[in-house]
């Protein structure tokens, strides 16, 4: 086996698909690879923010949830404190109402009574002129005595 | 009996012989420099096509392979090589698939290529070029000129001689022997890288055409024929597929060692001790 210039065409080669190998190939395949690398880290990078972002606005739901629940039970709390108070206030009126009415009625009673109490009179009066006019058989001048008569009148 | 073992000793003759053209130094061994180039160049075509189509989207089956053995070149690069380096990463791919499909040509059957070549007007045809010294030389020597650049480019010329002189034992009436320490042991690295690859391919392929000569002294007819050659026949199938199967092994394993010296010792070269 001889050393000949075989080993010269060789090393060139050599040189040659080497250089060409880190000219041609390396660059364009270690791009897209470095690319590729970069994209999905980024990706990644968005889904944990994405992540972050949920967790964020399901805390921010949790908080508004809460607090909605916080109101409504307030609401309902002064719906019926309102309703006590309507209540109590129709009962008021009502009370009121009733005193009123039973007032009126027992004036209205009352004077019913006054008004029977002088048309009695008054018949009583004329019950005794009558009586005494055929007690006396005679007219009594009505004009001279009327007002003895009234005077009578008020005193019974 | 005389004439069989000549006719065995022509054989091997024959199957170990290259075409050369030229004479005294200046002989070109065609075979193993065009297969060695068209494998160089049928490297290069396909991870530059799969280069061309590179994205960085989903990649297909091809640029697939290719970004595989890119990355694992770099991580390799990376574990070896300290400090960045454009063309470490790049020469080792080179250095591996290169070598990988030269060694790949001994599993082509021993007398495809010679008798094809024979057929076509070629005495001799040898399809391995790495059985080439000239061939693993060529390599181990490139690497040897890479050593040197890289101890100059990274220490200096000032700093590679002081080392070259100076470096096991630093005492000025040592520098012969330093020196003399250093020159062996910068020259055993591309012999022992070239002579194994060339032996373990060497040795492989000088078995394949001693397994090949078992029916060599039959005729076509007779092996198929008579009990002894149909005997060999089978002896030489089984003996044939384990030898190819080891080598299916061997095969990789030689380029990786190859490769992965070359990066130790350009690593080794860019560090000052």
């Amino acid at each position: 086996m001889e050393i000949n210039a075989t080993l010269l065409g060789q090393m060139i080669a050599f040189g040659i698909f080497v250089w060409f190998t880190m000219k041609f190939v390396w660059p364009n395949v270690s791009k897209a690879m470095q690319a590729r690398q970069d994209n999905i880290s980024d990706g990644l990078a968005a889904a944990e923010r994405g992540r972050k972002e949920l967790d964020t606005a399901n805390e921010k739901a949790d908080e508004i949830l809460q607090e909605a629940r916080k109101k409504a039970g307030e609401i309902i709390d002064k719906a019926n404190k309102r309703s006590n108070e309507v209540i109590e206030e129709a009962k008021s009126t009502a009370r009121a109402e009733g005193e009123r009415q039973l007032a009126a009625a027992q004036a209205q009673i009352e004077q019913e009574l006054n008004q029977a109490k002088s048309e009695l009179r008054e018949q009583v009066v004329t019950l005794a002129i009558t009586g005494a006019t055929r007690v006396l058989e005679r007219e009594v001048d009505a004009k001279a005595h009327n007002d003895l008569l009234s005077d009578l009148a008020k005193q019974l | 009996m005389s004439e069989n073992s000549g006719g065995v000793t022509y054989y091997i003759n024959h199957h170990l012989t290259h075409w050369s053209i030229g004479e005294g130094f200046w002989t070109l061994h065609a075979d193993s420099l065009i297969v060695s180039v068209l494998l160089g160049s049928l490297f290069c075509w396909i991870f530059w096509m799969a280069s061309r189509k590179a994205t960085e989207g989903v990649p297909g089956g091809l640029q697939n392979f290719v970004e595989m053995m890119i990355d694992g070149m770099n991580k390799i690069t990376k574990d070896t090589f300290h400090g960045h380096n454009p063309l470490a990463a790049p020469l080792a791919l080179t250095l591996f698939c290169w070598i990988f499909l030269m060694n790949l040509m001994d599993l082509v059957p021993i007398d495809l290529a010679p008798e094809t070549m024979h057929a076509m007007g070629w005495d001799y045809f040898k399809i391995l070029p790495t059985v080439n010294m000239n061939v693993t030389f060529g390599l181990s020597l490139s690497v040897l000129a890479l050593i040197i650049i890289y101890s100059i480019h990274y220490k200096g010329v000032k700093g590679y001689l002081h080392e070259l002189f100076f470096h096991p034992f630093n005492h000025w009436s040592l520098a012969p022997f330093n020196f003399a320490l250093n020159f062996v042991e910068l020259f055993a690295k591309p012999v022992s890288l070239s002579l194994r690859l060339f032996g373990n391919l060497y040795a492989a392929e000088l078995i394949f055409i001693l397994i090949a000569t078992l029916t060599l002294s039959y005729g076509i007819f007779e092996v198929f024929t008579s009990i002894g050659g149909i005997a060999l026949l089978i002896g030489q199938i089984i003996l044939a597929t384990i030898w190819a199967i080891f080598h299916i092994l061997v095969i990789p394993l030689q380029a990786f060692i190859f490769m992965m010296l070359s990066l130790v010792y350009l690593s080794m070269a860019a560090e000052s001790h």
